[in-house]
């Protein structure tokens, strides 16, 4: 008996130590999002409206896309450095292809999903780092997006130009597609079955190898959902922009990878958010030019402002996992 | 009891696996029966784990013949042995740390469907948790990275023995109380004798003896990849095991040969109070002393060897330290080795001071260095310019201890240095403490292991987080290392 409660004190002890650390780690992609959209009401409070936030959210929307792209593929302990240009490439199907002969346009694509598919067996197959195949990659999307369009232009076809002009009632059409975006990608990864042996296989492979499962299906499986929502990103990317340029994607790359650790995961060790991650991209998304805008800070000077602004959330993150690291 | 033909569980014939020049196994016969536990020693290196994963199926041998319940299995492996029954503890923990226990029970079942998935996987690792371990305090929503490592080791534990689709003939536990606390490896291996008089079989592999002895029928010892003995548990004793396993008859500890009473007038080293000490109860250590540190694992022990190696170099209040100090980790692998690094390297790197020639480290003193130790504490290794990897766990912690002796430290502070270190590798690192507290040098020892106790001149027993006894080595007993750690009335600990 006197073992049982002395189990229970321990426990509760550690509880209080621990939780509400990891709470604050949990609810940080959350707060900076609030910090900035505080930052931005204070600034401009006619941005907070139902316009406001189209206009500054339309483009967080591929943003977010492409972040859980890079989830996917950090899920696998992997690091794609490809996701910019391969977003860049689609756009150029999309604005060229996609639009004049829909069915060549779209196989395009189902085929550039399957080249995803392909590397993440030649990593798995041949145990090559993946961040050599992604950044060789790179420069296969960029130079094919140049050869479809070597000039900027195109035109997003008309039903993509609808949809991601949408205007449902009450709720921001970015601001939905955000939820509906994490929504998939959480219940997909984090409730399902399947996504956590995708998530085990990052987490330790040795152990769901040993277990039966097979990490080149894993691999695979993950490097396909980071096409499909490579491909949704470069869509819903020139839907809004209507128009495309062989480097429209170039800054994603980093972006993407910045909102999965910004959103709380990890580069190595399978730990992701999805929720997390599309926060991470909303919040990159508004600080990257709406809040530097209404700070008046020069357009010169707005790409340096931001890599400070992702320096500043970033060490706040690192403080936090770091404390968590020493209580345990 | 002896098993016949029909209730084989597993027979493997003639063994054998090479790693590289490396005969890991040379030709093993095994043969457990139903309902029957087999102990399996050896020191590390002797082949047992490899062995084991032979009958895990995680490991083709390159000749041998392979039979489950009386069917040959010529293209065994690791799905095929989950469906037989066949499951294994592994030594290296093969828990997914991101993940949490119910998560990680799933993944055993690939069996368990439907979208209630995860709340079957949460009720069946649950279920089992409470059988074996009562008082656990593990939920199944615990994510395994945020569990202290006795914990992870109980879940890993609880998992092997879950039961779906496919019924569970034998486990192999390969040291499974390396990680636990006395009470919890108590409650471990009584759940064993049970589950084994219920039928199920069982491989155990420990290098506490005693363990072997007390909970299995038949013992196998191995040597350099063979079978040097086997026979019943009632057949053999400690000593007979000891000497089988191939080390000289050490004495049982070096205690007797130290003596006894410290001189009063040799200097204090230490001065320390733990934080959540709320009485003015210190833990004090002079010169030559062996400072044990006892109690259930995690409950403060380890945090106060970090908060005195801290202190060395920025005192506090509460802790005193005079000299320099040097920490040996028990967890080799997160916080002890550098696994990139060569074993020279790794020995060198607490003296780099000494070895340094202008702006750089001189290589050649730095392998200077290494070698007098490796022959001094005989590291077995053909080349200290080898990876650290290369060395077996053993070894790898007696280039732990070098890297602590060969430096200035005249204190020296180990956290369960022995885990997982096998008994021939155990004696000689006792030797090794004994002989250096004749130069001077101070221990605090924070171990799980009675046995190793009576190494110590004296003993705090700590219970979350503070001392609550203090004990000379004339009044240590077991009981009143157990008594002070859970603090239950005395007639209770015989229960």
């Amino acid at each position: 008996m006197a073992d049982l409660s002395l189990e229970g004190k321990s426990r509760r002890l550690v509880l209080t130590g621990q939780a509400p650390r990891r709470l604050l780690r949990s609810l940080l992609p959350a707060l900076s999002l609030v910090l900035i959209l505080i930052g931005i009401a204070w600034l401009n409070p006619r941005a907070m409206s139902y316009f406001g936030f189209t206009l500054m959210l339309n483009l967080a929307i591929p943003i977010a896309l492409a972040t859980i792209a890079q989830m996917f593929v950090m899920t696998g302990n992997d690091l794609d450095l490809s996701i910019g240009t391969f977003v860049g490439f689609v756009g150029c199907v999309t604005a060229t292809w996609l639009r004049e002969a829909p069915l060549i346009g779209a196989l395009m694509l189902i085929g550039s999903v399957g080249v995803y598919a392909a590397l993440g067996a030649l990593i798995y197959l041949r145990s090559l780092p993946s961040i050599v195949v992604t950044l060789g990659m790179s420069f296969v999307w960029q130079g094919l997006a140049i050869l479809l369009l070597p000039k900027p232009g195109g035109a997003a076809p008309e039903w993509l130009q609808q949809l991601m002009g949408l205007k449902p009632p009450w709720i921001p059409f970015p601001i939905l597609a955000a939820i509906v975006i994490a929504a998939v990608a959480h219940v997909g990864l984090m409730r399902t079955s399947y996504g956590t042996i995708l998530r085990g296989s990052g987490g330790n492979p040795l152990a769901m190898s040993r277990a039966g499962w097979s990490l080149f299906k894993t691999k695979v499986t993950l490097f396909t959902l980071a096409g499909m929502f490579g491909v949704a990103s470069g869509l819903a990317l020139i839907g809004t922009t209507t128009s495309a340029d062989a480097n429209i994607g170039n800054g994603y790359t980093l972006l993407s990878i910045a909102g999965v650790i910004l959103g709380g995961g990890e580069f190595v060790g399978g730990r992701v958010s999805p929720v997390g991650a599309v926060l991470g991209a909303l919040t990159l998304a508004l600080a990257a030019s709406p809040l530097l805008t209404f700070m008046r800070i020069p357009p010169d000077w707005q790409v340096g402002a931001n890599g400070a602004i992702l320096i500043i959330v970033l060490a706040a993150r690192a403080l936090l996992s770091r404390q968590e690291a020493l209580t345990q | 009891m002896l098993p016949d033909k029909a209730a084989e569980i597993i027979a493997l014939g003639q063994i054998a696996k090479r790693f590289g020049a490396v005969r890991a196994l040379n030709g093993v016969d095994l043969l457990v029966g139903a309902g029957e536990c087999v102990g399996l020693v050896g020191h590390n290196g002797a082949g047992k784990s490899t062995l084991m994963h032979v009958v895990a199926g995680t490991l083709k041998p390159d000749s041998g013949d392979i039979a489950i319940a009386g069917m040959p299995q010529p293209d065994y492996h690791v799905t095929m042995a989950h469906k037989l029954g066949i499951r294994c503890v592994f030594q290296e923990l093969s828990l997914c740390p991101n993940l949490s226990v119910a998560e990680n029970a799933y993944i055993y079942h690939a069996e368990i469907k439907g979208v209630r998935w995860h709340q079957r996987a949460s009720d069946l690792i649950q279920a089992k948790l409470d059988e074996i371990f009562p008082g656990h305090g593990i939920g199944p929503a615990d994510v395994i990275r945020d569990l202290p490592i006795s914990k992870r080791q109980m879940v890993e534990v609880a998992r092997a023995f879950t039961v779906t689709a496919y019924p569970l003939r034998l486990v192999v536990l390969d040291e499974p109380t390396s990680s636990l606390d006395s009470r919890t490896a108590g409650q471990l291996l009584s759940f064993v004798r049970r589950i084994v008089a219920g039928g199920t079989s069982c491989i155990l592999i420990s290098h506490l003896l005693n363990e072997i002895l007390d909970h299995c029928h038949r013992v196998m010892v191995m040597r350099d990849g063979r079978v040097v003995a086997a026979g019943a548990a009632a057949a053999f004793d400690r000593d007979r095991l000891i000497d089988a396993m191939g080390t000289v008859a050490a004495p049982h500890q070096m205690a007797s040969r130290r003596t006894a009473v410290r001189e009063a007038a040799a200097p204090l080293r230490i001065r320390a109070r733990p934080a959540r000490q709320q009485d003015g109860t210190e833990l004090e250590a002079h010169d030559g002393e062996i400072i044990g540190l006892a109690g259930l694992s995690g409950h403060g022990q380890a945090q106060l060897l970090i908060d005195i190696y801290r202190a060395s170099s920025k005192p506090t209040d509460r802790i005193e330290v005079k000299g320099p100090v040097a920490i040996i980790a028990g967890d080799r692998q997160s916080e002890g080795i550098f696994p990139m690094w060569s074993i020279a390297e790794n020995i060198a790197i607490r003296s780099i001071a000494t070895l340094r020639n202008g702006m750089f480290i001189s290589p050649s003193r730095e392998a200077g260095l290494a070698r007098q130790w490796q022959e001094r504490i005989g590291i077995r290794t053909p080349d200290v310019a080898n990876n650290i990897l290369s060395l077996s766990g053993g070894n790898q912690q007696k280039a732990l201890f070098a890297r602590a002796l060969a430096s200035d430290a005249g204190i020296i502070l180990m956290d369960d240095p022995t885990r997982g270190v096998d008994v021939a590798t155990k004696f000689e690192i006792y030797e090794l403490i004994e002989a250096e507290t004749r130069r001077g040098r101070t221990f605090l020892w924070y171990t799980t292991e009675m046995e190793e106790l009576g190494n110590c001149d004296r003993i705090y027993v700590f219970r979350n987080g503070r001392i609550v006894a203090e004990l000379n080595r004339d009044e240590l007993t077991e009981e009143a290392v157990i008594q002070s750690s859970f603090h239950v009335e005395p007639w209770l600990t015989s229960a």
